[in-house]
């Protein structure tokens, strides 16, 4: 992928960097029961002065349980281009095997301009040749980006199995109407995002959640590491196409934690690490840890103000930087873990909270389904 | 047959004396080591053979009366845009010996200086900058091989690291002292870098002249010793008393060429840490006549290993030449974790003034071109950038790190912080700074305490500066500076330029 794509995309000059304020807010039941849209979107219209109306967007998890088995692809195809979805649909039709596929309903009543055509795809990979050898998530994540590089006009926004991102140009509660989550779907994880972009013009693609699989992130800030986590990316195969901190944070996600394995708390520890004079007062095994974690994953310290969530399936994480330059608030009320930008949008939630902090930098707050956390221990 | 030439030369210097000033102290005659000043006892007046002044200010900064003055010699020959003053003068200094232009220091030539048109960047609005003197600022710097990745054992809180890491050198600011060999250098001023080093706990270099028995043991942890063609002093003690081994296969001030320590200066001591007889010519042939390719270097570079029980990284210095990308690249894949290179305007105690003035690319350019080779070749994390060959200033040390170098090596640098003006007559062995001597008693001139102590404060500015500017741009950690090109914008380059830089102008 690294080296057909750098071959071809040869220029000094790359596309300026987005940069942008945001809301963010993820909300999940631990017991995996499932729930309508309405928490996170009453959170995210607490919030509106956080965004600027040129991006909002949702990531939801256990929307599509009778194709759980099935990779979702949700694709836009820009200025709704016909031909853009035949070439798409060959595409598909030539590399996977595609079990259903439909248009996302949208509702034409709602308060947004020039919506791109939306269609969904549930694929199961139809691997030939060399390309046996790949996963099927690799093999799934190779597509993608053809199509997202290669493919004018189409878009894959969403990948991974049994779960959805739908994210597009207009306030949170507009896109939540447009794509009427709060009738249509229901999860037991949702995480949602409001822009406020500085220097670009909104585009539907550029919207959050960032989707690559099953591993979606939304991100607030903005980091001024970028140029050094990019360049090191690029070594391992990801070539930013959007320009966006948070997509340097999606590949970086997605390198160290499913293609490397390493659990949340060690990556907490390699965005956001301690500063040397904490490391140095660790004791020697815990030193040691610490060190060879900064030394080795350097480059991918996000550096300067930011506030992720990071979930795929069973699993969601909130982090700050390790100054906490960009606090995030986290609220459990029974099942319910709450993460959010700013503690009144959980309380808009949910008034009763039984417990609410707010996490040192690199301190990430992790929630995870209990049955999944019973099947961990089960396997050990 | 012997002739007699008068000599066609123009002074370069002029001496001035503001005779009511002067107490005729003698101490002006004390100071040159070229014998330019002399007093006339007849007359009570002091005169200056001033076709003899190199210029070294000495003579100005001791004199007690603040009496004299020392600047470049009026007389100039027409004004030509073309033959220029010095290449006048040049082509007369051969006439009349009939040998190759000898010179010291980097080269002065007006080639583009990158750093000065390359700008930094800072934080306004949507992203803090940070206070360095509130919050904390890291320039702790690793160098050395690092893996791909960690392979961890985690059960509950209990991390067990399971990916054997390769040997790595911590620095806590990204500026080392660059080769500079004991023989070029005075002991007095060898020693002050070692103390330097060791006091702000980053590394010196000891050149290709070995390192000192007694130095071994205090210093040794923050040394680099060299192996280099003359494989001068090169044992296994020298090698494992050492925190790093750098084979030095070329420098920039002269590349592709040795180098030559006459006879005179090797005394005793330099003779004892050389291992040579005393009195003779220490050579350093041009190429190491082991390597004639690149799986020569890697036998070395594997030998070194070896003797070192692979405890020390090993680190290749080349000069920056015209086809470096590709030669950083074997130099990577032929075993070395570090790779120093050294600019077109890297210094030196004597080169041939035509390898000085015309061979090699400057640094910035090399440094982008090499730390991009290696992270298209998915490479860049097996080794650490070291750059060296002009560095001035703390600004010049960030760029160097945005465009991709692990660490600086500063030479003149360091030198200019003991005491030199940049005379370019270090091979003369002169130094009135009892810098880049063996006379015993211009070493004396220089005390190791007071040298040491010039260092660690330079270390220490440009440490303080290099915080200042990373808090300005919103990053507390030099790692996330590091090939971090976005912080960079060019102004008054090129097209082509800016594409080898990577960076964009400033607007874009």
């Amino acid at each position: 992928m690294w080296s057909e794509k750098c071959c071809k995309v040869r220029r000094r000059l790359e596309p300026d960097k987005d940069m942008q304020a945001c809301a963010i807010f993820g909300v999940m039941n631990r017991s995996g029961e499932r729930f309508g849209g309405d928490i996170a979107i009453t959170a995210m219209k607490n919030m509106k002065v956080r965004g600027n109306g040129l991006g909002a967007g949702f990531a939801v998890y256990g929307i599509y349980p009778e194709y759980k088995d099935y990779y979702a692809l949700h694709v836009m195809f820009q200025d709704k281009n016909k031909d853009a979805k035949d070439v798409v649909d060959e595409f598909l039709y030539n590399n996977f095997d595609v079990i259903h596929d439909e248009e996302i309903p949208t509702n034409p009543e709602a308060n947004v301009d020039n919506p791109p055509l939306f269609w969904r795809y549930f694929v199961a990979p139809q691997k030939k040749g060399e390309e046996r050898n790949l996963s099927d998530d690799d093999y799934v994540v190779k597509k993608v980006m053809y199509i997202n590089t290669r493919i004018e006009d189409a878009y894959v926004f969403s990948s991974g199995k049994d779960m959805g991102v739908f994210k597009g140009v207009g306030f949170p509660e507009d896109i939540a109407e447009f794509f009427m989550l709060d009738k249509l779907y229901k999860g037991y994880l949702w995480t949602a995002h409001s822009r406020f972009p500085t220097n670009t013009p909104g585009w539907w693609g550029g919207a959050h959640p960032f989707c690559i699989l099953d591993w979606t992130v939304v991100h607030n800030g903005e980091i001024s590491s970028y140029g050094t986590n990019r360049r090191y990316l690029e070594m391992y195969g990801y070539y930013c196409t959007l320009f966006t901190d948070t997509e340097v944070v999606a590949y970086a996600v997605d390198l160290l934690m499913r293609r490397q394995k390493l659990p949340i708390e060690i990556v907490a520890k390699i965005f956001a690490p301690p500063m040397w004079d904490v490391i140095d007062r660790m004791d020697e095994k815990k030193r040691k840890l610490y060190t060879a974690l900064r030394m080795v994953y350097a480059p991918l310290l996000l550096n300067g103000p930011f506030t992720i969530v990071v979930a795929h399936h069973g699993e969601m994480f909130g982090l700050t930087d390790r100054i906490r330059l960009r606090p995030i608030t986290a609220g459990e009320k029974g099942d319910l873990l709450f993460v959010s930008s700013e503690e009144a949008a959980i309380r808009a939630v949910c008034p009763d909270l039984d417990r609410v902090w707010t996490p040192h930098g690199g301190e990430p707050v992790i929630g995870r389904l209990k049955k999944k956390k019973k099947d961990a221990e089960e396997a050990r | 047959m012997d002739m007699k030439m008068k000599s066609h030369l123009l002074p370069e210097f002029l001496v001035e004396r503001i005779d009511e000033r002067c107490t005729r102290c003698k101490v002006c005659v004390k100071q040159c080591p070229f014998d330019v000043h002399y007093y006339d006892e007849e007359l009570d007046r002091m005169f200056a053979r001033e076709e003899k002044c190199v210029g070294c200010q000495r003579c100005v900064v001791y004199c007690p009366r603040n009496a004299l003055i020392v600047r470049p010699h009026p007389s100039t020959y027409r004004p030509n845009n073309y033959w220029t003053h010095e290449a006048i003068q040049d082509i007369k200094k051969q006439a009349e010996t009939g040998g190759i232009l000898l010179t010291g220091c980097g080269s002065d030539r007006p080639v583009r200086i990158y750093w000065d048109h390359i700008l930094l960047n800072a934080s306004q609005v949507t992203n803090p900058s940070i206070d360095p003197l509130r919050e904390p600022m890291e320039l702790r710097t690793f160098l050395g091989r690092k893996p791909d990745a960690l392979e961890l054992e985690v059960n509950e809180d209990d991390v067990e690291l399971k990916t054997e890491l390769y040997p790595n050198v911590m620095i806590e600011t990204p500026i080392l002292f660059a080769g500079m060999s004991y023989g070029a250098l005075s002991y007095n001023a060898f020693k002050a870098l070692a103390m330097a080093a060791k006091e702000f706990g980053t590394l010196f270099n000891t050149g290709e002249g070995g390192m000192p028995k007694e130095m071994r043991e205090e210093f040794g942890s923050n040394t680099i010793v060299q192996c280099a063609s003359g494989r001068f002093g090169v044992d296994p003690e020298y090698l494992n008393c050492a925190a790093v081994i750098e084979i030095k296969i070329g420098q920039g001030a002269k590349p592709g060429i040795g180098g030559h320590l006459p006879g005179e200066k090797v005394t005793a001591t330099i003779s004892a840490t050389r291992m040579i007889p005393e009195g003779t010519d220490a050579i350093s042939p041009a190429p190491q006549h082991d390597i004639y390719s690149i799986e020569d270097l890697s036998m070395l570079i594997y030998a070194l290993k070896e003797a070192t029980n692979y405890e020390k990284p090993v680190c290749v210095k080349v000069a920056a030449v015209h086809n470096i990308a590709a030669i950083a690249s074997g130099i990577v894949r032929a075993g070395a974790d570090i790779v120093a290179i050294d600019g077109f305007r890297g210094g030196t105690g004597a080169t041939p003034k035509i390898m000085r003035e015309h061979v090699g690319i400057p640094v910035e350019l090399a440094l982008a071109a090499v730390d991009r080779r290696l992270r298209e070749e998915g490479i860049r994390n097996k080794c650490s950038i070291i750059v060296g060959g002009g560095i001035r200033c703390a600004g010049d040390v960030v760029k160097a790190i945005a465009l991709g170098a692990d660490a600086v090596y500063i030479g003149t640098a360091a030198l200019i912080a003991m005491g030199c003006t940049m005379c370019q007559k270090c091979h003369t062995g002169k130094c009135a700074w009892g810098i880049c001597t063996q006379d015993p008693v211009l070493s004396k001139r220089l005390n190791p305490n007071v040298a040491a102590k010039r260092l660690v404060n330079l270390l220490r500015g440009w440490s303080l500066e290099i915080k200042d500017v990373l808090g300005g741009m919103g990053i507390n950690a030099i790692e996330s500076l590091r090939g971090n090109r976005d912080h960079l914008r060019g102004v008054g380059l090129e097209e082509w330029e800016l594409e080898v830089l990577g960076i964009k102008g400033a607007g874009e």
